[in-house]
């Protein structure tokens, strides 16, 4: 029999060898058709006598990255289509068709012949799962290899016996980290824990893997032996009792409960654990059809998945302009964000002049590159040789001469206009006409930081968070003259260095920094209503938030909201600012010196020996007057939600975001807004428009006209829209048609 | 509805509940028949007359497993026809056993009943009946399960009780212990556990420490820390109380209650039935209540509980002359007293459990009869009972010396 996405070669010694090799892709998908022919296979393998044995690769570089999560998508669509009709032959048809290759697993398992998986490369999530189900497993050395399951990342969980085979295979408590960190694991790793069989050099795998067979490795389980033990002792007993307590608090501790995926976890190791293997599945895939219709799963899939993938293959780049190659890039500044971006750069092949104002400085900037491959080296993530050839590409240098030739400026110098100029213009005097020059502020306008060039057609704003080598996040900026060219210069840099750009248009704080600081100011003014510091701090991170108000404040200085809370207030009037923050900011900054984390005094204290602790000088500042215990903790945690997504609406009215998909990765990725919720949009999507308006007149009645909603979001909501629905992909699409 | 009358209680001493505890050697159930056997022995009873057995256990398994109470009233020589059951409700559960068994006699249905508790901890071991809330996550999680050391850690935080107002408590508990007993004050109540030849095998709570000071107690690490760091279970308190910035660790195994062995009973019954024994009353229960509160924090069930039982008895705080609230740990009381500002004076004025240990299934018998022995010594009316218990619940009981 042939096949169109494997082959199957039989060379009579008893063992089948089976090659999965989809054509015209560079990696193997678990999609609706592969799993078919999959099963057919399994069918040939099962019925042909003759055929003892089998060995399972991969005819590309990686084994596979796992399932198309569009096949998930086509299931919900029917199960939604039907479930006005008949809405339990509808569950049964998603809960049917969403174990379909868990079931095809086990069957494979256990139809009484070995079969063994030959990883070549990397086996991501149901791709793993196919090697777990098989009676043993070799991988090739390969540094490069991820083996893991990375479902919890967008919401899901593996189902197809991913959480059933894995605490058999190891104790529980490693299998509980594994699937909920969705962590991989390199093959060294792998091994010492027992889920690979073992490691062989490249050229030996499948005569590794076809040996175990010929050696008399067996097609049973060891959960299919009558004396089996769980390899971490049963739930009830010492050994459990020391395992799922703490994980279940654990998991409270790292997820706040925000995660169904993560929840079912937990939930299906508990009970799977509990009972023998084929009970463990059903029970496995009744989470799986459950946490499938969540709202989190799909807005995740949606955001994390798909919209992270289309923003970082440059859906936003102009069309009919050449792909630019960028060699050399200038970065002015070499302070912290300076150093990072230089370092980013490097790491991406690309020449570096790191430029200060001397020669210590500039070399200073360099250094921060130096401690993080020595960093690296000293953990083996990297060689000596390629620490060299990066530290070799940047150039520390006090000469503006040396930017000739670079084909993008990259700005971080200090926050003050004059220098900015300053910067600007001696730069532009030395480089070439078709060099494009970026700020990196994050506060000042780029239109108008554009007045300071010759060429404001190739000025652009390229906003990197901090610590730059960690965030993933860049906000590319359009001034009012910015062409094109500028646009797809700094999409192409950004996609060299590997992270997902979102572009916006000029506004103040552009779009991140300007939802962000909404979070800020309800921080603030929660404290000047009495409720406890510590009470914000750990709603917002309940919300969803990655830290509390309070705690980003002190990260971003008290004393910049400050000062952005007076030139609001002489640009746009009294009324423009709430004068609870203003007090509460005055008392901080210009009463008590706390400017936040780079004085070690803000709204938390920073002691040298242990972790910050909230200020206690705050009790006299706002005291606290607002009883814990009767207070509507659900709506603290829905203000701070909601003034960012309502915020986020006003970017989009105003056109600061023109595409949905960057409002929901750029909230995700550049401030952390609540992941389950897929994003500031989305957060609204799910709520559905007209909730989200009725919940911020709620708000606005009670807490003031911040909560206002937008005359777009009431358009919406009257007339039943979504942002996705009419702002999204499918909406554009049908507009064309 | 008829009244139910206290006429009279026996407990066993407290051995240590470990392997070198005196009352190791004993077996669960003859634990808790040497309670029974004590009971009907000084009261002459004829057991023909006890409709049932209660008794209060909390990991009954292995040993302590099937029917405890069935068990040990036939090792005890109640007869065949007095049935046993047993009964749990964690901590409150030798109270609970008592209030059931009241029960029987308010709504008419039983005429006299033998209610109480036994534990061997150190036979049995503390949490060897497992159970599904600390590991299920489909419970552990959205109640926001964490051990009850971390609990009790919480509530000092939440409430401001610091390591010095803890300690301070402890102090107090072990130097009210060991004045009761010098004083004779549990000589009445507490019989000795003997062997089959009739020698003493304990006639004292031998958890004691009336050494015990704030220097010696300063000496003592957190013994919650770890577990709430490491587990995972520090997070948990705070979401569950985000006012609190972090939990701070203040509790220790000198101002927790002890882990110790022991057995209690207490005899109840209608007036009839009290005449037809021969027996005069000495107490009454006047009222119980039970109830669920945050089960993450847990241990605040007192307060709760005590709140609808006064509102329904149509009582005041001021109306109890003495209080009897388990020292599970110091917190727990501590936290009760502030809510209704009770003086200490009131409180758990012969020590608790924190001196002399909380055999876990037998502690609601055994502080009941404390009550009541110390209302007859001081010629008071009415005292309150109430422990803290696992999961987040609360059982009290108001008794008068009649």
């Amino acid at each position: 029999m042939t096949y169109k996405n494997y082959t199957f070669e039989f060379d009579g010694d008893g063992i089948a060898l089976i090659t999965w090799d989809m054509p015209g892709r560079s990696m193997n998908v678990l999609d609706l058709e592969a799993i078919e022919e999959f099963g057919k296979i399994i069918e040939q393998f099962e019925t042909e006598d003759d055929i003892k044995g089998a060995v399972i690769t991969s005819g590309k570089t990686a084994f596979s990255g796992g399932a198309d999560l569009k096949m998930l998508e086509g299931l919900l669509t029917t199960f939604h289509k039907e479930r006005g009709n008949n809405p339990e032959a509808a569950m049964q048809a998603l809960f049917d068709g969403s174990r379909q290759f868990s079931l095809l697993l086990r069957r494979l398992e256990t139809c009484g012949k070995p079969i063994v998986a030959a990883l070549n490369g990397t086996a991501l999530g149901g791709a793993f799962e196919l090697a777990l189900a098989c009676h043993a497993r070799f991988a090739s050395a390969n540094d490069k290899t991820q083996l893991g399951l990375p479902e919890v990342k967008v919401g899901l969980f593996p189902g197809a016996g991913g959480t059933q085979r894995l605490p058999r295979m190891v104790p529980a408590a490693d299998a509980l980290q594994l699937l909920l960190r969705g962590s991989s694991l390199r093959v060294d790793r792998a091994k010492s824990m027992g889920i690979l069989n073992d490691v062989v050099p490249e050229g030996e795998l499948i005569e590794a893997a076809k040996n175990w067979i010929r050696e008399g490795g067996k097609g049973v389980q060891p959960w299919d032996e009558p004396r089996f033990r769980l390899p971490g002792g049963p739930v009830y007993s010492k050994a459990g009792m020391e395992t799922f307590p703490p994980a279940n608090a654990i998991y409270r501790r790292e997820t706040y409960d925000n995660y169904p995926g993560a929840r079912a976890i937990m939930k299906c190791v508990y009970e799977g654990l509990l009972v023998p293997f084929d009970t463990g599945l059903t029970i496995e895939s009744r989470y799986f059809a459950n946490v499938m219709q969540t709202t989190e799963a799909a807005h995740m899939i949606r955001s994390l998945f798909v919209s992270m993938q289309e923003l970082n293959k440059g859906a936003r780049r102009p069309e009919g302009i050449e792909k630019s190659s960028i060699k050399k890039v200038g970065v002015l500044g070499a302070g912290f964000m300076g150093a990072g971006i230089a370092y980013e750069t490097a790491k991406a092949g690309i020449q570096v002049v790191l430029l200060d104002r001397d020669s210590e400085a500039a070399e200073k900037g360099k250094d921060y590159s130096d401690k993080i491959l020595s960093k690296a080296l000293s953990r083996g993530r990297t060689t000596e040789e390629k620490k060299q050839t990066l530290l070799d590409l940047i150039h520390p240098s006090a000469d503006y001469n040396d930017l000739k030739g670079c084909d993008l400026i990259i700005e971080a110098v200090f926050e003050d206009r004059d220098v900015k100029k300053a910067a600007t213009e001696a730069a532009e005097a030395v480089v070439g006409k078709d060099c494009v020059f970026a700020s990196n502020t994050s506060t000042l306008p780029i239109t108008s930081l554009a007045e300071n060039s010759k060429r404001p057609a190739s000025f652009i704003g390229i906003h990197f968070f901090s610590p730059v080598e960690k965030m993933m996040l860049v906000e590319v900026i359009m001034a009012k003259k910015t062409k094109d060219r500028a646009l797809a210069v700094a999409l192409d840099y950004i996609r060299a260095i590997r992270k997902t750009p979102i572009v916006v248009n000029d506004s103040r704080g552009f779009y991140t920094s300007r939802v962000v600081g909404t979070y800020i100011r309800e921080g603030h003014l929660m404290l000047s209503e009495g409720v406890s510091p510590a009470m914000i701090e750990n709603l917002g991170r309940m919300a969803g938030m990655p830290v509390g108000p309070l705690s980003l404040n002190d990260e971003v200085a008290v004393d910049l909201a400050w000062k952005i809370l007076q030139a609001t207030k002489k640009d746009q009037g009294d009324d423009a600012i709430d004068p609870g923050q203003e007090q509460l900011l005055e008392a901080m900054v210009v009463q008590h010196g706390r400017l936040g984390r780079k004085n070690g005094k803000g709204f938390y204290d920073y002691p040298e020996n242990g972790p910050k602790r909230l200020w206690p000088g705050l009790a006299d500042i706002a005291p606290v007057t607002v009883d814990a215990d009767s207070v509507d903790t659900q709506e603290l945690q829905q203000r701070m939600l909601v003034i960012q997504a309502l915020e986020t609406a006003r970017c989009f009215q105003e056109k600061v975001l023109t595409d949905v998909r960057e409002a929901d990765v750029g909230s995700i990725l550049g401030f952390g807004f609540a992941p389950f919720a897929g994003g500031t949009l989305s957060y609204i999507d799910g709520m559905g428009t007209a909730n989200f308006v009725a919940l911020c007149r709620k708000l606005a009645r009670k807490h003031g006209p911040r909560f206002r909603p937008n005359s777009l979001l009431n358009q919406m909501a009257k007339n039943g829209e979504t942002f996705y629905g009419r702002f999204g992909a499918g909406a554009a699409a049908k507009k064309a048609a | 509805m008829p009244d139910c009358f206290i006429y009279d209680h026996v407990r066993t001493p407290r051995g240590r509940g470990k392997k070198d505890g005196s009352l190791h050697e004993v077996t669960a159930m003859e634990l808790a028949s040497q309670s029974l056997r004590a009971l009907r022995d000084r009261n002459d009873l004829d057991t023909e007359l006890v409709d049932d057995v209660v008794l209060g256990c909390v990991d009954p398994v292995g040993e302590a497993g099937g029917d405890i109470a069935r068990v040990a009233a036939l090792n005890a020589g109640y007869g065949n026809k007095v049935p046993g059951i047993q009964v749990n409700r964690f901590c409150a559960s030798g109270l609970d056993a008592t209030n059931i068994a009241a029960s029987g006699v308010m709504s008419g249905q039983h005429d006299m009943i033998v209610a109480g508790g036994a534990e061997s901890m150190s036979r049995v071991g503390i949490g060897a009946s497992g159970g599904a809330w600390p590991a299920d996550p489909s419970i552990a999680i959205p109640t926001h399960f964490m051990p009850q050391g971390v609990s009790a850690d919480l509530i000092a935080t939440k409430y401001g009780f610091s390591r010095d107002d803890v300690d301070a408590y402890a102090v107090e508990s072990q130097k009210r212990a060991d004045a009761a007993w010098k004083a004779g004050y549990f000589k009445n109540s507490v019989m000795k556990i003997k062997d089959i030849n009739g020698l003493t095998i304990l006639d004292h709570d031998e958890h004691m420490r009336p050494e015990t000071s704030m220097q010696s107690l300063a000496s003592l690490n957190a013994s919650f820390e770890m577990m709430g760091e490491m587990g995972g279970f520090n997070a948990v308190a705070v979401q569950e109380h985000p006012e609190v910035e972090y939990v701070k660790h203040v509790h220790h195994a000198g101002n927790s209650s002890g882990i110790v062995d022991g057995s209690a009973a207490i005899l109840l019954g209608s007036k009839r039935a009290g005449k037809k024994a021969g027996l005069e009353p000495r107490g009454r229960i006047k009222a119980f209540a039970n109830i669920g509160s945050m089960p993450g924090i847990m241990l605040t069930g007192p307060v709760d509980v005590t709140e609808k039982l006064l509102a329904r008895t149509k009582m005041s705080i001021d109306d109890i002359d003495l209080f009897e609230l388990n020292e599970a740990f110091a917190s727990v009381v501590l936290r009760f007293m502030q809510h209704f500002d009770v003086d200490h004076s009131k409180m758990n004025v012969n020590g608790g459990a924190i001196a002399m240990g909380h055999p876990l299934g037998a502690t609601g018998a055994m502080i009941l009869g404390t009550a009541l022995d110390e209302l007859e010594r001081t010629g008071k009316k009415t005292a309150l009972i109430t422990l803290c218990i696992g999961a987040g619940m609360g059982t009290a009981t108001i008794i008068e010396r009649v």
